[in-house]
């Protein structure tokens, strides 16, 4: 389960070292943005040793390369790739032949490291007004993609519109995004709220975010995780329904009905498999709804 | 006679002070403090010479005092706490004799008791009028509570007040009264105020202090202390002041109405005292300016004495009826003993202040710090220096998770049960060696003792030896 992905600058050895105790589902190691072109190098040395020598528990590990307009992603990617991350995270991605030219740089380097083939996964990081235009292709562009993310700040920079804490200005990109990775079938998640103080916008900014359809955000402040964790929790209320709705559906076995009802609702697909989702992430948050029937 | 005297040396001159005799000061002007280096000064200026100071802090603006050692003015030290740039000197030997450290709840009993005589007492104070009725609450200067300056003023042999606001008799809200003290002097300033207290004391936005103060309250919260009545003590800094603001909103949710905060206070302890937190607050020592503001302008902020904060020989105490305190550590070992007087290569960096003290007397004693600063690990097999017994210790907090003292089974049980963190101590030890590598144990020479650390009983607790 992912809901919370934390970004950690790569040159940062406190931020990386105690990644694993932030409570975040994701760690995003940064070796673009946050590292100075001077300190590129130094950023890939300290995340190799991290990478080899620490244990991050059950955080999944994702490293942010050097966008393919650089010099320094194919560094990046012979730096990390035979530690073993579960995502590579592919910035400024503009449409489905940078997703397919990753894909081949990561089959080169798995077979040279003898890893499995196509165990690396990519996260399409849009943030270009190309990129959200070619989100569904991209996302459809190799099977490694798992997932498509929204980058809000560069993308405001490309349509040349001023960056809100209300979001106006990217509400069509993130329900193009929502719709494109539903409709490639991969998940989808939200660009990180950047006010590290503001908790309370955060709340709402995320509360919007989840309300559109996305599966989690991003964080780039540890102070963030764990109102993001819960947002994109379902909420014991939706626990309930959904466990009444497999319990209705026993009922209506035994009883031999071919349709149930619900609250005075039909259950029908849509409902089912929405409430298999939300005990399957409720499984994974790891309480007693292990057990369910799912 | 009027008690008022020009300067300060005509002061010490009518006080009689001589040649191998003690003085004291207290510390509530911290790092801003000028009254011991003027002081030290004058005395040198007469021509005095192997003078002991008594005093209950020794920060870092007190560099001066080294010169005066080196010629001899000053040839005894006795402290609660000693900050670096003294500690440093006092580790490489500058005193014959060695330093005495008796924690904050020991150095006013052993000053009731006679065991600890003064001469002459210091008191920096931020107001009093030409009688000696002094405080800390009022004028540029303002400092807040003057709790460890009671003991010396009731039992010195002089008591001379240092102010740079004289007041019209009487100083209504003196702390401090005039039937306790022989002199005045008025100076142009007592302190520099931006480093007596300051501003506001921000809360840390270190991501791992707050993982641990997350937890710390999380285990208090465990441990069935988070009910109505509940008394509370913490640190100004890093993961220690952090829990304040879990603890703090714990209490909200679960809407539990405590009894006291007890200690340094900061802003942080008012808020929660104005949020309905607490009833009372008992103050030994203002941090920040809000903490001054409310000791002045609410009674429910109530400043305490040393004596009444810690003392060990008191009919009774505020330490003894605290349910939970959070402290830190430079290391702690594997019997949980911590040491917050020596870095880890033997120098002095602080001393016990009231740590000793509350966590022997707390209900749970909970020690918050981060695995390993600098690539040092916190917890190491033998500590360097004891400075809290760990019988007196019941958890580590750090952020790969919590420790449980051995003696406190029922409390492990709990905090499992609550789905903390609890791991073994030796766990904590091991995955500090397998994150930072294995570091090379400092062993001092043990050639001569630079300081004596007392307990809390004044018995002979450990020694800190010279660094070569």
């Amino acid at each position: 389960m992912r809901r919370s992905m934390l970004f950690l600058p790569a040159n940062s050895p406190n931020m990386v070292v105690n990644g694993g105790v932030l409570g975040a589902d994701s760690l995003i190691f940064d070796l673009e943005d946050a590292v100075s072109p001077d300190e590129k190098d130094a950023a890939r040395d300290l995340l190799r040793g991290a990478l080899e020598a620490l244990d991050f528990g059950r955080c999944e590990r994702v490293v942010r390369i050097n966008g393919l307009d650089t010099p320094y992603w194919r560094a990046d990617l012979e730096a990390v790739l035979p530690l073993g991350p579960e995502l590579i995270m592919l910035p400024k991605t503009g449409c489905g032949e940078d997703v397919r030219q990753l894909d081949g740089a990561l089959t080169e380097l798995e077979d040279a490291h003898r890893l499995t083939p196509g165990r690396t996964g990519i996260i399409a990081l849009l943030e270009t007004a190309a990129g959200v235009e070619n989100a569904y292709a991209a996302a459809l562009a190799s099977p490694r993609v798992k997932a498509l993310f929204l980058g809000a700040e560069d993308l405001t920079a490309d349509l040349r519109c001023q960056r809100t804490k209300e979001g106006a200005e990217i509400l069509y990109a993130r329900g193009r995004l929502v719709c494109a990775a539903r409709a490639a079938g991969v998940e989808v998640y939200d660009t990180p709220f950047t006010n590290v103080d503001d908790l309370e916008g955060l709340e709402k900014d995320a509360s919007f975010a989840k309300g559109l359809g996305f599966t989690g955000k991003a964080c780039i402040s540890p102070a963030h995780v764990a109102a993001v964790n819960r947002i994109f929790s379902p909420s014991e209320k939706e626990i309930e329904y959904a466990r009444e709705v497999f319990a209705a559906i026993e009922r209506g076995r035994k009883q031999g009905k071919g349709a149930v009802a619900l609250r005075g609702k039909m259950i029908d697909a849509p409902i089912v498999a929405r409430a298999r989702l939300v005990l399957k992430a409720a499984a994974e948050m790891g309480g007693e709804e292990a057990d369910s029937d799912v | 006679m009027s008690k008022l005297c020009k300067t300060l040396r005509e002061a010490m001159e009518r006080a009689g002070l001589q040649n191998g005799q003690t003085i004291s000061f207290h510390h509530h002007l911290r790092n801003g403090d000028y009254v011991l280096n003027m002081v030290l000064e004058a005395a040198a200026a007469m021509g005095l010479r192997e003078l002991t100071v008594c005093a209950s802090s020794v920060f870092d603006c007190h560099r001066p005092l080294i010169g005066h050692i080196q010629r001899g003015v000053v040839t005894g030290l006795e402290a609660s706490y000693i900050s670096s740039a003294v500690g440093k000197a006092v580790s490489q030997g500058v005193l014959d004799k060695p330093v005495v450290f008796r924690t904050h709840g020991s150095r006013p009993a052993d000053i009731m008791s006679g065991k600890t005589h003064i001469d002459v007492a210091f008191l920096a104070a931020p107001s009093s009028d030409p009688e000696g009725n002094c405080s800390g609450k009022y004028g540029p200067s303002a400092c807040g509570s003057l709790g460890y300056a009671f003991a010396d003023a009731q039992m010195a042999d002089r008591v001379i007040v240092i102010t740079d606001c004289l007041q019209d008799y009487p100083l209504a809200g003196a702390s401090i009264g005039e039937e306790l003290v022989d002199l005045v002097v008025k100076v142009d300033a007592i302190g520099d105020p931006a480093g007596i207290v300051s501003g506001t004391t921000r809360m840390p936005r270190d991501p791992v202090a707050l993982r641990i103060a997350d937890l710390a309250a999380q285990a208090i919260d465990a441990a069935g202390l988070l009910r109505d009545g509940f008394s509370f003590q913490t640190g100004a800094g890093g993961a220690s002041l952090a829990a304040a603001e879990y603890v703090r909103r714990r209490m909200l949710e679960k809407k539990v109405r405590g009894s006291f905060a007890l200690g340094g206070i900061t802003g942080y302890m008012v808020d929660m005292l104005q949020a309905g937190c607490f009833q009372a607050i008992q103050d030994v020592q203002c941090f920040d300016l809000k903490a001054v503001r409310s000791l002045r302008e609410d009674p429910r902020h109530r400043e305490i004495t040393a004596i009444q904060y810690a003392s060990p020989w008191a009919k009774s105490t505020a330490a003894a009826h605290l349910d939970a305190v959070v402290l830190g550590a430079t290391q702690i070992d594997l019997d949980f003993n911590v040491n917050v007087h020596t870095d880890s290569d033997g120098y002095i960096i602080g001393g016990s202040g009231g740590h000793t003290d509350v966590a022997e007397e707390a209900g749970l004693t909970v020690v918050a710090a981060p695995l390993s600063r600098a690539r040092m690990s916190i917890v190491v097999d033998k500590v360097l220096t004891v400075s809290t017994p760990g019988s007196s210790v019941d958890l580590l907090v750090t952020q790969y998770g919590i420790a449980v003292n051995p003696g406190r089974p029922e409390l492990r049980a709990a905090l499992q049960s609550s789905g903390l963190p609890v791991k073994d101590i030796r766990e904590l030890r091991a995955l500090a060696e397998a994150i930072n590598g294995p570091a090379a144990p400092y062993r001092p020479p043990r050639k001569r003792v630079a300081a004596r650390v007392l307990g809390r009983r004044g018995e002979e607790q450990d020694a800190i030896y010279t660094v070569q």
